[in-house]
């Protein structure tokens, strides 16, 4: 109370004093970066669209990709086709979220007993991380289904799922084992001192500080993720980079891919931003 | 009196390093014993040997009797009997001040939390925390987390009680409250050991005051004994440098 009381007093003397002079000239140069920074933003924008027009190829490429009469027509397709990629997207997630974190906990087994499934942990890790998700994806969503096995059992979306679920599983691994690591020994040697097991102490006291840590990381792989989903047009599912594709085809036209690209970024985005804000924010109860 | 605890010749290495080098050490039932000595003169290794987190090289240490250093032994149970207190407290941050107490006896002893709550709230109550239970750690003062601590420790009733420096990271003036806690637990008659550089307090409250020097017990006495009349040399000198 005395604190915040304090601060008021002092806030409202300077309010009857006037601008100090520091406040003064940090006004002035706020003002001045906000000039530069306007008179740089117009400079670059009027030199694209005076510059870019002017190159030889301008008109087709204008034609191809910044068609609006396609846009318009196609844009509602993309839109449906990409509820394809938020349902993979969906529930691939949760199923990443609980994966990783076995993989991760197999990872930091300490007993001999359970080594094989430490070496398990991290020839998984050592795989999925070092080959590409498309390969993956290929591997998996043709391989298997090859197999012959009967519907439904051999549904590209099944198998793409496994395949993505896989990949992404072995990158938030990681992401959760960077949490478990950063906890503090004391911590541990505190739950231990009170005769806790091991593996209570992992549950109750690292682990739940290690998940919260990590979150603004693992958010970064899901706007991945949210992107990658699209890989899995490659074997099959028809989502939007597919239906994107299908129409470049019928109208002879590139411009269905920008309608697919703004509408990635019209979730990313937002995504981005708020992943930023949450660690803006963490970075300061830390400090 | 059989001694509730015993190390003999106990000895601990951190790779090349020896910290523990020969102890030997009693402590009776309801006795408060004070260790001393510089930092890096093993008096943290010592306690944390006697709770198992530090796993001795050679010796024994007997509880009632009962080495616990043998390896067959499941340490668990023993640390539940042999209470340990940090310096820097070591709360769980993602806790409250209830839970935190709440957790081990609630995980080991698979009470509810209905039958646990009446005696731990009457632990707050005691130590004047009462009011503070629902609150994080992080929205507590220092002497506050260390009575919390202390508390969450005292919530799995052990038979004997370690506080490795427990005032040293606390503000002056926050000192005195962990202290009074100290004083009441003494009072009940429980077991204790204190790592500690309060020799007022040590002076004050202890039975036995030991001072370690590079490892081993120089010196062992009543403290009037100790800091009036120290017989060693390094005793001397220690006590000359921080008094």
């Amino acid at each position: 109370m005395t604190p915040d009381g304090a601060e008021t007093t002092a806030a409202g003397s300077s309010a009857a004093r006037g601008p100090t002079r520091r406040e003064l000239r940090e006004a002035h140069l706020r003002r001045r970066s906000l000039m530069i920074a306007a008179a740089s933003t117009v400079a670059v924008v009027a030199a694209i669209v005076i510059l870019v027009p002017m190159a030889p190829g301008w008109e087709r490429v204008q034609k191809s990709f910044f068609n609006l009469d396609i846009f318009t027509k196609t844009f509602p397709g993309l839109l449906r086709a990409f509820l394809v990629d938020v349902m993979i997207f969906a529930w691939c997630a949760p199923m990443i979220a609980v994966l990783g974190l076995v993989i991760a906990l197999a990872r930091d087994a300490r007993s001999p007993a359970l080594f094989p499934l430490r070496l398990f942990g991290t020839v998984y890790n050592d795989v999925f991380r070092g080959v590409p998700v498309i390969l993956v994806i290929y591997l998996v969503g043709f391989g298997i289904p090859g197999l012959g096995l009967p519907r439904p059992w051999n549904s590209p979306y099944i198998w793409g799922t496994v395949a993505v679920v896989l990949t992404y599983s072995a990158y938030v691994a990681e992401v959760y084992r960077t949490g478990i690591e950063s906890i503090h020994e004391s911590q541990r040697a505190a739950a231990t001192s009170l005769g806790l097991s091991h593996w209570d102490t992992m549950r109750y006291v690292i682990l739940p500080q290690a998940i919260r840590r990590v979150i603004p990381a693992n958010m970064n792989l899901l706007i991945a993720l949210q992107k990658d989903v699209a890989l899995l047009s490659f074997i099959g599912p028809v989502e939007i980079l597919r239906q994107a594709g299908v129409y470049k085809s019928i109208h002879a036209n590139f411009t269905p891919y920008l309608g697919a690209a703004l509408i990635f970024l019209a979730v990313t985005v937002p995504a981005t931003r708020a992943v930023d804000r949450m660690i803006a924010r963490q970075n300061r109860a830390r400090s | 009196m059989a001694a509730k605890l015993q190390m003999i010749d106990v000895w601990k290495s951190f790779g090349a390093n020896a910290v523990l080098r020969g102890i030997d050490l009693e402590v009776s039932e309801g006795e408060m014993v004070c260790l001393i000595g510089a930092s890096g003169s093993g008096k943290s290794t010592l306690l944390r040997s006697l709770n198992l987190l530090e796993p001795v090289d050679d010796g024994l240490i007997l509880l009632d009797g009962t080495d616990i250093t043998d390896p067959e032994l499941d340490p668990q149970p023993i640390r539940q009997r042999i209470g340990l207190v940090f310096q820097s407290f070591n709360l769980f941050p993602h806790m409250t001040a209830l839970e935190n107490v709440l957790l081990a006896p609630r995980r080991i002893q698979r009470k509810t939390r209905a039958a646990l709550l009446p005696g731990v709230e009457a632990l707050f109550v005691r130590f004047g925390l009462a009011d503070r239970m629902g609150h994080y750690p992080d929205q507590l003062s220092g002497g506050q987390q260390q009575r919390v601590a202390i508390i969450r420790a005292l919530a799995m009733k052990p038979e004997v009680m370690l506080f490795d420096e427990v005032t040293s990271a606390l503000d002056p003036e926050l000192v005195g409250e962990v202290l009074d806690v100290l004083r009441t637990l003494k009072a009940e008659g429980m077991t204790m050991i204190l790592a500690t550089h309060e020799m007022a307090f040590a002076r004050e409250a202890a039975d036995k005051v030991c001072f370690l020097d590079a490892g081993r017990i120089v010196e062992e006495g009543p403290p009037a004994e100790i800091f009036s009349n120290p017989r060693e040399a390094r005793t001397r000198a220690f006590l000359a440098r921080i008094l």
